[in-house]
């Protein structure tokens, strides 16, 4: 499972506060805080808040790559804010961001293209929130064929079958999973999936059970990537041991401390 | 239309252990002896890197080896009644580039020698002989607690290979080790699971992954050469993908296993041909580093694994 660690994000206090007092320790100790507990990359988000994030972003880029080589996940709604970020960056680089809307795409593939980046496709459009399985496939496959056509690598797209909170649209959770079975499907190289995970247990009062519970239930329909708080103890052992369960890893007395190690 | 071969890229690297400290490292040392570093199966030279060839130790013994089949004391006569002889003969007759000692001596069934007695064999023997040195316990645990931390105390700075820790017993000779220098055999009954957990708990003591190696326990043709194979195999492939715990290279005591079969002792020569067989298909599930006794059998696997190197230096370089 490739692990996007969540937490450099403006909506935080804590990031928010250093974005604006430009606090790179904070930034820096956040970052390797999240290496350490088995991220492999790291999710990078001004904010809602944030009044510059076309400032903002690249000096979180800069301040985070002083610390590590580890890819960055440029997160924004907004194209011009993650050109910034590209801009800035000297690691591997995620783009995360776009959605389905043929506007978008054709702006954000060629970036992806030019700087070399990664790219996440989340199954939304203009029109909104997918109802049910098929129009998640029917936006994936639009995904799928624009970046076919613009000659973006397949390999190297993530689609996001966008998870919604369980207390919201609990009926929508078995199609969410299957999605991610399906999207494996379009096409061959696959593209990968990856969620937002958090995103399901918003608004409960259980949130890690609910996290660690629907990822064990993403990994077993092949999920290959998630965005999420790695510094959730209980979260990351139940994703080391639906991988160990699905034999990705070789068992041990210790296999939580051997995946650590890796 | 030409067949195009199918490539696979490994993210993982098999540790490099280096055997034997020169005089420029520290040591007494004529030579030393790498295994390890690749980064592809066995043999797929066109897969990646493979920058040591697979190694061969001759067993010596401390005491005159009793249960020996005719044949295999035929090959060395006399010089097996005494150890610096015989260890004189496999380097400078058979030019042995590694021997692998097992201290039989110290058993207590098998004469029961002392810890210092050990040790200042080794001494001795590190005088006598300068190539690089494999030190075995007897197999008994107690009696390995006390004899191996003297004598990897004696071999101190030399960058020997000490074993065998095992899953119930690896502290002792883990500290041992890791105050003088040398690297460690892990040793697993054919089991990766166990295999595994050894490792991590071998380097949480504070000894680098990159000092193990793994003897995965090894049977020979007919005695379950398909286990040890299959383990080995997998112990491999998840090692190249990326699991470090697993990404050290294998000893295997060919020698003990091959001679142990009943049909190697049947017939002149099948005894070699047994040993040759259970070498050559170790060699192509990973084995790095093989413990051996017969010194025609040596020869042979010798040849063989000097032509898969040669045929693998006509290849193209690497992508």
């Amino acid at each position: 499972m490739f692990i996007i660690g969540e937490l450099i994000n403006g909506m935080y206090a804590n990031i928010g506060s250093a974005i604006k007092e430009r606090n790179k320790a904070e930034i820096q100790k956040c970052a390797l805080e999240q290496l350490a507990s088995g991220a492999d990359a790291l999710d990078v988000n001004c904010g809602p808040a944030s009044r510059h994030p076309l400032v903002d972003m690249p000096w979180l880029v800069e301040a985070i790559q002083e610390v590590t080589d580890k890819p960055l996940c440029l997160d924004s709604s907004k194209p011009a804010v993650i050109e910034e970020g590209l801009k800035a960056a000297r690691n591997k680089t995620i783009i995360n961001s776009t959605t389905a809307d043929p506007e978008k795409l054709d702006i954000i593939i060629p970036l992806a293209k030019q700087y070399r980046s990664k790219l996440i496709g989340i199954t939304i459009s203009a029109k909104g929130i997918p109802q049910n399985k098929d129009q998640r496939l029917e936006l994936a496959a639009t995904i799928v064929a624009t970046c076919s056509e613009k000659e973006f690598p397949i390999e190297d797209l993530y689609l996001d079958p966008i998870v919604l909170p369980v207390n919201v649209a609990q009926a929508q959770m078995k199609d969410i999973l299957e999605s991610i079975h399906e999207f494996r499907i379009i096409s061959d190289p696959a593209p990968k999936t990856i969620v937002g995970l958090s995103n399901v247990s918003q608004g409960t009062h259980v949130r890690s059970l609910i996290n660690r519970t629907f990822l064990t239930m993403a990994v077993a329909y092949g999920l290959d990537s998630a965005i999420l708080d790695p510094q959730d103890k209980k979260l990351m052992g139940a994703l080391i041991t639906a991988e160990l369960i699905l034999n990705k890893n070789i068992y041990c007395d210790s296999y939580l401390e051997a995946y650590r190690k890796k | 239309m030409e067949t195009q071969l199918v490539l696979e890229k490994w993210p993982g690297i098999i540790s490099t252990i280096t055997l034997g400290a020169r005089k420029e490292d520290g040591g007494s040392r004529a030579g030393a002896v790498k295994i390890g570093g690749q980064n592809t199966l066995p043999l797929l030279f066109k897969e990646g890197n493979i920058p040591n060839k697979p190694a061969i130790a001759f067993e010596v013994w401390d005491v005159h080896p009793e249960d020996w089949p005719e044949e295999l004391v035929a090959a060395y006569g006399k010089a097996l009644n005494d150890p610096f002889a015989w260890a004189d003969k496999c380097v400078n007759e058979y030019k042995a580039q590694t021997l692998c000692l097992r201290l039989q001596g110290t058993h207590p069934d098998f004469g029961d020698k002392g810890a210092q007695e050990a040790a200042k064999f080794i001494s001795a023997l590190l005088k006598k002989v300068k190539v690089p040195l494999v030190i075995i316990g007897s197999g008994d645990d107690a009696k390995d607690n006390q004899i191996l931390p003297a004598c990897s105390e004696a071999a101190k700075g030399e960058k020997c290979l000490l074993g065998c820790a095992v899953q119930d017993n690896y502290k002792t000779l883990v500290a041992s080790v890791l105050a003088d220098g040398h690297s460690i055999i892990a040793e697993s009954p054919i089991d990766i699971n166990i295999a595994k957990q050894l490792n991590i708990l071998i380097s949480d003591m504070g000894l680098n992954l990159e000092r193990i190696v793994i003897n995965p326990t090894i049977g020979a043709l007919g005695y379950g050469l398909e286990y040890a194979y299959s383990i080995m195999e997998r112990a491999r492939l998840a090692a190249l993908s990326g699991d470090k715990t697993l990404a050290s290279p294998f000893i295997c005591f060919v020698g003990q296993e091959a001679w142990r079969a009943k049909e190697a002792k049947q017939t002149p020569e099948q005894g070699i041909i047994w040993e040759v067989i259970t070498a050559t298909s170790l060699i192509q599930s990973g084995a790095d580093l093989l413990v051996m006794r017969h010194p025609k059998a040596i020869e042979k696997v010798s040849k063989y694994i000097d032509n898969l190197m040669n045929y693998g230096k006509t290849l193209d370089p690497k992508p």
